[in-house]
């Protein structure tokens, strides 16, 4: 067991500014960035503002920047940085302010509204659900998604563009349009709803120009890019340019 | 200090105070039962603990094993409470927990199939079939996940004929509720709640509210619980005037991890075992052949060959120890260690690594695949994980109606999930947690609406609000006590004195330390405003975590015997005398104060579920002559 004085830099502040405070705080081994953030509060300033809950990378409550990388502070090891280094811990970049560590999500909570919900199928009641494994594997691996925001803070259409947040539901909401489009038993075109045409249309498909970024800060591993945008984007060519290949699609999904 | 009347007050037909899964199944049956429907939650929606259950939701829909139903089902869970239950809940529990699962999946919800098509469903520990609904290890998540997302299609559907989202289910996130409110005689009239983020105070007048926080593990120094489990709604329950029961049973659930120190106590899923994993001591035994208590004695294999052919042909072999409801293995694992035969960092140690094929570990346990690999550089596909026991559950809650989940002596409250007591008895089966907060949070949310809409309910007394926001600032006004350091002490003491193993001198000595701890609680002091201030929400949320502690020393003290979660050294045996008998705890002049109450018998058409020779191992003799 080791221990050793780390330096840390943290954002304190809240709407109307703040800065990098300076503090020097013990480590010990096997300790993540989040640790460190309570021993500050316990020794040495209550009143540091951060969010958390299960400390264990599955609720997706702490994120924020260390060392300018989005990450969750729970899952981020303290024995990846260099003991002479300094730890650098901000808010979210593309979420407002409201103190310290802690930023207004609102905006993801707005944008999940705007996405409609599953359509059961009006023919099958509850326990009547048939669905293969092999069809819904894809599906649930969106649905490992944490909501942690982070591909949202990514996302550089919306991180140094506050005017595109309007037109644009980031990674995580488009991942929910394609979640549900592959749902093998989402009656979405029975009932006249036609996500792919809303997800281009309405939810801003077109402004991502797949560069990976949420891929690469997701901490679920999911492949958002390659399994949820890219496909998405390619049944809004299909369904765009040829109707007959979506009709024939939709016919076969029926039968079978 | 502004005047009470500056205090923001809005209206609603019920108010539920906690947005796991328990608050979000009352609140979306709330709604639909027409109320208009508040709820307060401590965290940002969708974080709640739920997400951190793993292994499944208990329902015996018989995919994996047609011989299932729910008398086997009920039957499971009460030798696994050892037959403490509340058996009404126990059997209204068993009959509707199917119908709660099938419904998930007409909001959203994607289970792991069988091959031809159902829902698939995995062994657990104490459940005599395969009955676990799973989403790999991450079931709480897609419960949760589809809870919330119900939740905003209702209000989508608002939307469309109101024009606003929120006008008839709404959801207050980063609120904590620290008073139930009541009328002049004596009902429930409303919440006192601050929010989290700006510090403003709030009085939500409702006449029903339900209870649904959840735990109290915050309490204990090793848990697997976050930090919302500080026992608000026990709590906000005693004060408000109605008793809590059994709250000498707290659930150690045997695997948690216990190296690095940092993550120690975080949860390993019961699947690891329900999937083939084995538990080993220091000598490379598996122990848990040794302990097989005498009223499992013939459902559990007595040879390591038996066990290992039950996972492939259960019809003529008995399952395997690894397999025993969770407080027999978590007691197995304490005296293991406690007998030298631990793993280096204090545990045993974990292995499913030589007992599943890596891919499949990676498929069926990707979540614990990834905790062990990202936070102790463990490959679990390659080597065993060490784990001990970590404070994990409470079964002792808000005395409740089991039909209803109307707490007991309240007019208009109601508490549902890990907040509300008697279904589990003395100890929870793993699985019947997530079934428990779909069924019975269906429940509660039904009866609050229909007690709301009735006309029942008074009005908010100005002195109430006025006594709720000086007891809320009254930290501000401290005298120089941290209330991290506080914190500190009562998890340690909890830990050392009131834990897995229990006795007479430590748990008196834990009383008074309580008390001691209460006394300085009482000068708690915090820097800073109002805004978004960990260190006040912790002072306040001390005064719950005080009191819950009490409940538990106080309760665990008086039962002078072992019975599931509550196991006492000096008291070793469980005693049939106190099958029937429950203890209650009240608040009282800042305090807690005990009371006995005989149990309901339990109704004969049910006792005429099990054998004879059972149920003489478990009822008092008065009860068989009866």
């Amino acid at each position: 067991m080791s221990t050793y004085q780390a330096r840390f830099r943290i954002w304190r502040g809240d709407a109307g500014g703040g800065e990098l405070t300076d503090y020097t705080v013990e480590v010990h081994d096997g300790e993540v960035v989040l640790d460190i953030v309570h021993r500050l509060q316990a020794t040495q300033t209550p009143d540091l503002a951060v969010r958390w809950n299960c400390k264990a990378g599955k609720c997706g409550s702490c994120s924020a920047e260390v060392n300018g990388r989005p990450r969750l502070m729970c899952m981020t090891r303290m024995s990846v940085f260099d003991r002479d280094e300094v730890i650098t811990v901000t808010p979210l970049r593309a979420f407002p302010i409201v103190r310290d560590l802690v930023t207004d999500v609102s905006f993801n909570y707005a944008k999940a509204r705007e996405i409609p919900a599953f359509v059961p199928p009006a023919a099958l009641g509850p326990g009547e659900y048939r669905m293969r494994q092999e069809d819904v594997d894809r599906s649930q691996e969106f649905r490992k998604c944490i909501e942690c925001f982070l591909c949202q803070d990514t996302c550089h259409v919306v991180r140094d563009h506050e005017e595109n947040k309007e037109a644009f539901a980031g990674p995580r909401f488009l991942m929910r349009i394609a979640e549900l489009d592959m749902h093998p038993l989402d009656a979405a075109d029975e009932a006249g709803l036609d996500r792919r045409r809303a997800a281009q249309e309405e939810h801003g498909l077109g402004y991502c120009n797949i560069t990976k970024c949420c891929t690469e800060v997701c901490p679920e591993s999911i492949r958002i890019t390659d399994n949820a945008l890219i496909p998405l984007k390619e049944r809004v060519v299909d369904r765009k340019y040829d109707p007959l290949v979506w009709l024939g699609k939709t016919i076969r999904r029926r039968t079978s | 200090m502004s005047p009470v009347s500056s205090v923001e007050r809005q209206r609603w037909d019920v108010v539920v105070v906690g947005a796991g899964g328990a608050g979000l199944r009352a609140a979306i049956e709330a709604r639909r039962a027409g109320a208009r429907t508040a709820v307060v939650c401590k965290s940002l929606f969708g974080k709640a603990h739920t997400v951190m259950a793993e292994g499944g939701i208990a329902a015996s829909m018989a995919n994996a094993n047609e011989h299932d139903d729910w008398k086997v089902h009920f039957r499971d869970t009460m030798r696994g409470g050892k037959f403490l239950n509340q058996w009404r809940m126990a059997e209204l529990h068993a009959q509707e927990a199917p119908e709660r699962v099938w419904e998930l999946e007409t909001w959203g919800a994607l289970f792991d199939r069988t091959p031809d098509g159902r829902i698939a469903q995995r062994n657990f520990g104490g459940h005599e079939y395969p009955r676990l609904a799973h989403v790999g290890d991450r079931t709480g998540l897609e419960l949760l996940r589809t809870l919330q997302q119900k939740t905003v299609s209702l209000q989508q559907e608002d939307h469309r004929e109101t024009g606003d989202h929120e006008s008839r289910l709404k959801v207050f996130q980063e609120f904590t509720v620290t008073r139930i409110l009541k009328d002049a005689d004596g009902r429930v009239a409303g919440v006192f709640c601050y929010e989290r983020e700006s510090g403003r105070f709030l009085v939500l007048e409702a006449p029903s509210v339900v209870l649904a926080t959840g735990g109290i593990g915050k309490s204990f120094k090793v848990t697997s619980n976050s930090w919302e489990y500080t026992g608000d709604g026990h709590a906000l329950a005693l004060l408000a005037g109605a008793p809590l029961v059994n709250m000498e049973f707290v659930q150690f659930h045997p695997t948690g991890m216990v190296w690095p120190p940092s993550v120690k106590g975080i949860l390993v899923t019961e699947s690891v075992r329900g999937d083939g994993g084995v538990l080993r001591n220091s000598d490379g035994e598996r122990f848990m052949f040794d302990y097989v208590p005498d009223v499992f004695k013939e459902k559990y294999a007595e040879t390591e060959e038996e066990g290992d052919r039950w996972y492939e042909d259960p019809e003529n072999n008995r399952r395997p120890p690894e397999l025993l409801p969770r407080d027999e293995v978590a007691r197995a694992i304490n005296s293991e260690v406690k007998a030298g035969r631990g793993s280096p960092h204090g545990g045993v140690f974990l292995d499913v690594s030589t007992r599943l094929p890596a891919d499949a570990i990676r498929r069926r346990l990707p979540s614990m695949y990834h905790q062990f690999k990202e936070l102790a550089d463990v490959d679990i596909t390659a080597e065993a994980m060490e784990v001990g026991p970590t404070c994990h559950y409470v079964m002792g809650g808000v005395a409740v109606d089991s039909e209803t989940a109307a707490a007991v002596g309240v007019p208009g409250l109601f508490a549902c999930g890990e907040v509300a007591g008697g279904m589990h008895g003395s100890n929870r089966l793993g699985g019947n947690s997530l079934s428990d907060l779909l069924v019975f949070g269906r429940r509660a949310g039904l009866y609050a609406a229909q007690y709301a809409v009735s006309g029942a309910g008074g009005v908010v007394e100005a002195d109430e609000v006025d006594a709720a926001r000086t007891e809320a600032l009254a930290p501000f006004d401290g005298g120089g006590e941290n209330p991290y350091t506080l914190h500190q002490e009562l998890q340690q003491t909890m830990n050392d004195l009131v834990g897995i193993i229990r006795r007479e001198g430590e748990m008196a000595e834990a009383l008074e330390r309580i008390g001691a701890l209460r006394e300085r609680a009482g000068r708690v002091a915090v820097e800073g405003h109002r805004q978004f201030n960990p260190g006040w929400h912790l002072a306040l949320d001390l005064r719950n975590m005080l009191l819950v502690s009490e409940c538990v020393a106080r309760a665990a003290l008086e039962r002078t015997e072992s019975r599931g979660g509550h196991t006492r050294e000096d008291r070793p045996a469980m005693e049939r005398s106190w099958r029937p008998v429950n203890l209650l705890c009240r608040a009282a002049d800042g305090g807690v104060v005990l009371e006995r109450v005989r149990t309901e018998p339990v109704r004969p058409d049910l006792l005429a579920l099990f054998e004879k020779e059972e149920l003489a191992k478990y009822l008092a003799e008065e009860e068989l002559e009866a």
